[in-house]
């Protein structure tokens, strides 16, 4: 009962991560007799023995904050009002207005485009909750912006939570024909962070469209004159003012070191609780009822 | 079937073959060989034609070419290098624990003589470092989760490198803006530490990244490290040193030999001259008669011609001192006329040990103390000399 709860959770979570093990469904319906042979479905009796303990293990790691809505509380890093100080609602004027960026426009002041908070402190909580997931999973995350103003500052951002940054000139290749120019093995990033998604000529940044065609999902912060189509989380605000800039740095530096460190106390719990066998599992900040296995 | 008929026919042969004791001794390992192949197949297989060809589609011949150096194959090569370098030393009879590079160069001209003209097309034994060029390592770790944050980049160390330029011309700003609000800023020069040193140049700066650069990469690097040095921050000065190389500064002055004393107390000097091909060394003595003694025969004798002892005489003519100066040369090598002009120059040089700087500078501007750069031109082919064409006909 309990797990035909969850499969349409994780299904509208958006993550389907891994198929569900048949030993699992066949501890779901006890009382059903085994079958015969002829009437072999994957539900039969599993064929290997899987060893429990360390798959087990990675799997509850790996499953639990997919359970909460916001298992890492990065609500509470941001308010409208913090968003407001910081100067975010302030787009250009509207003449550089782009056509798919009105939905989030709140409105124009003297001929300057006002972002819509409300919908700007949403998006934000969407990306900032997946941007953590995927820091806890352990993905690579790329920082990408073409300003010169915060190149800098965006490389410090990156190297402070230890993932990776590209505010330089964007070459060809680069994702696409990855093998050739970064190595034969290389492991491209798993999620692509844009705080400018424009570059110095006030074109769409390329790695969003290469990033589209590699399947990496990508979080942007999209200015009234950017194009939010390709963006996977778009996150409205402004891009220009460097108070906004810095609060999005530190708000994106902030979710990933915490996401990091929830994932070493996670491990660090189960490698205490392994050998007796998994006791309670790792909390989130709601402590929400655990799954009765 | 016949495959089988034809196993069993190739297995009677056999035995037939073997029977007839025709094969010799060193033929049966081969034999027995085919045999165990035979017996080892299934019954319904003959002895398998095992070939391999060289298959190499367009993918392989394209990683070959981009083939890099693992690390075990360098060290592999430095352990090679190690031990042939003994090998060397006791083929030499020479210890092999004080074999130096010099001492391989020399070995390997010895041993292996080659007439090319081209020097890198000489058999060469060098250490594997200065034979291939150095590489990077695999930029990733086991989960393969690149080391360099700025890895993606394509150029980690030179953009990690302006990073921290960057950084450095922030923090110096900083520091600057804070003295102004303070109101201790002075203005300081610091030009001075920048005199006799230059910045390194684009081949440089690779060879010290191990990357490629463009022209545009690297003139914006100077550019920042030139901003940099506006700002007059003492902490920086280290961070841009790096960046500096000294010229050593060729000084123009003449190099004025020094005066040594014989056994009578007369002062003499030494010098050397080169001409052409020929080689001179003149001892000047400060008290004579004017006598010159070349590889101990007499001038006279030894340049019959007028023109080469008035080349002699020169330097002596110039600075009025004709029969108060002995000399002893020797010289080698080119022809009668050079081996003047050689001594000549030797003669020159010895006897600035004995004038005033005034007289020096006269002598330099006479032309007496530079050396004639003029050498033989090759003859070209398609022409009779190295200026002198064939004669040319009408028709």
């Amino acid at each position: 009962m309990a797990l035909a709860a969850t499969v349409p959770r994780l299904l509208r979570a958006g993550v389907w991560h891994r198929p569900l093990r048949p030993h699992l469904l066949q501890s779901a319906t006890p009382g059903r007799a085994r079958p015969g042979g002829r009437t072999l479905t994957s539900a039969a009796t599993p064929a290997v023995s899987e060893p429990e303990g360390s798959t087990d293990v990675s799997d509850k790691i790996l499953s639990e904050p997919l359970k909460h809505s916001d298992f890492f509380n990065v609500k509470e890093l941001f308010s409208v009002r913090s968003l407001f100080d910081a100067r975010v609602h302030l787009g250009h004027k509207a003449g550089c207005r782009h056509r798919f960026m009105e939905p989030y426009i709140f409105g124009s002041r003297l001929g300057q485009d006002i972002i819509d908070l409300e919908q700007t402190a949403a998006h934000l909580q969407l990306a900032l909750n997946f941007m953590a997931h995927v820091a806890y999973r352990g993905g690579i995350i790329l920082f990408v912006g073409r300003s010169r103003q915060f190149s800098h500052l965006i490389e410090t951002t990156a190297r402070n939570c230890g993932e990776y940054a590209h505010t330089r000139y964007f070459k060809g290749g680069l994702l696409t024909n990855a093998p050739l120019l970064l190595g034969p093995t290389v492991r491209l990033p798993d999620l692509i962070i844009f705080l400018h998604t424009l570059n110095n000529v006030f074109e769409p940044h390329m790695a969003v469209r290469d990033a589209a065609k590699m399947h990496i999902p990508t979080v942007g912060v999209v200015d009234t004159n950017c194009n939010p189509c390709l963006i996977t989380y778009p996150v409205p605000g402004n891009d220009d003012s460097p108070p906004s800039v810095r609060l999005f740095c530190r708000l994106f530096q902030t979710a990933v070191n915490r996401a990091k460190q929830k994932r070493r106390q996670v491990e660090a719990l189960y490698r205490l609780q392994g050998p007796e066998g998994p006791g309670a599992g790792g909390r989130g900040p709601a402590a929400p009822p655990s799954l009765g296995a | 079937m016949a495959a089988p008929c034809v196993f069993c026919g190739a297995a009677a042969s056999y035995r037939l073959f073997l029977g007839g004791r025709v094969s010799l001794s060193r033929k049966q390992g081969v034999w027995k060989a085919a045999a165990a192949e035979l017996q080892t197949g299934t019954g319904f297989q003959i002895l398998r034609l095992r070939h391999t060809t060289g298959v190499t589609t367009k993918k392989n011949i394209a990683a070959l070419r981009h083939e890099a150096y693992t690390v075990d194959f360098i060290k592999k090569q430095i352990e090679e290098f190690n031990i042939g370098k003994r090998h060397l030393a006791n083929m030499m009879g020479e210890d092999p624990e004080t074999f130096t590079q010099e001492d391989i160069d020399r070995a390997i001209a010895y041993l292996f003589p080659s007439g090319l003209f081209e020097k890198q097309a000489r058999p060469i034994m060098k250490h594997p470092e200065q034979i291939f060029p150095k590489q990077r390592a695999i930029q990733w770790g086991e989960d393969g989760r690149p080391f360099h944050f700025l890895f993606y980049t394509g150029k980690q160390s030179y953009y990690s490198l302006m990073h921290e330029a960057y950084g450095k011309l922030l923090e110096a700003e900083k520091h600057q803006n804070q003295l102004q609000a303070k109101g201790l800023f002075s203005e300081k020069t610091k030009t001075k530490d920048l005199i006799g040193s230059r910045w390194l140049i684009k081949e440089e700066l690779e060879e010290m990244l191990v990357e490629k650069l463009s022209d545009q990469d690297y003139a914006q690097f100077i550019r920042l490290l030139e901003r940099l040095l506006t700002l007059h921050c003492g902490a920086k000065e280290e961070f841009v040193q790096r960046f500096r190389r000294s010229i050593t500064v060729q000084s123009k002055k003449q190099l004025i030999e020094a005066l040594q004393y014989d056994e009578q107390g007369t002062a003499f000097s030494t010098s050397e001259g080169k001409r052409k091909s020929a080689k001179a060394e003149a001892v000047v003595y400060e008290h004579g008669s004017g006598k010159i003694n070349i590889n101990g025969i007499d001038y006279l004798l030894y340049f019959p011609v007028t023109q080469d002892r008035e080349q002699l005489m020169f330097p002596f003519h110039f600075l009025d001192r004709l029969g108060k100066h002995d000399a002893t040369c020797t010289v080698s090598g080119g022809g009668r006329s050079s081996q003047a002009g050689a001594i000549r120059l030797a003669l020159a040089r010895a006897l600035c040990s004995f004038i005033t700087e005034e007289e020096v500078e006269w002598m330099r501007q006479a032309g007496l103390l530079t050396a004639d750069p003029r050498v033989r031109e090759r003859k070209k082919p398609g022409q009779e000399g190295a200026r002198r064409k064939f004669t040319w006909k009408k028709r």
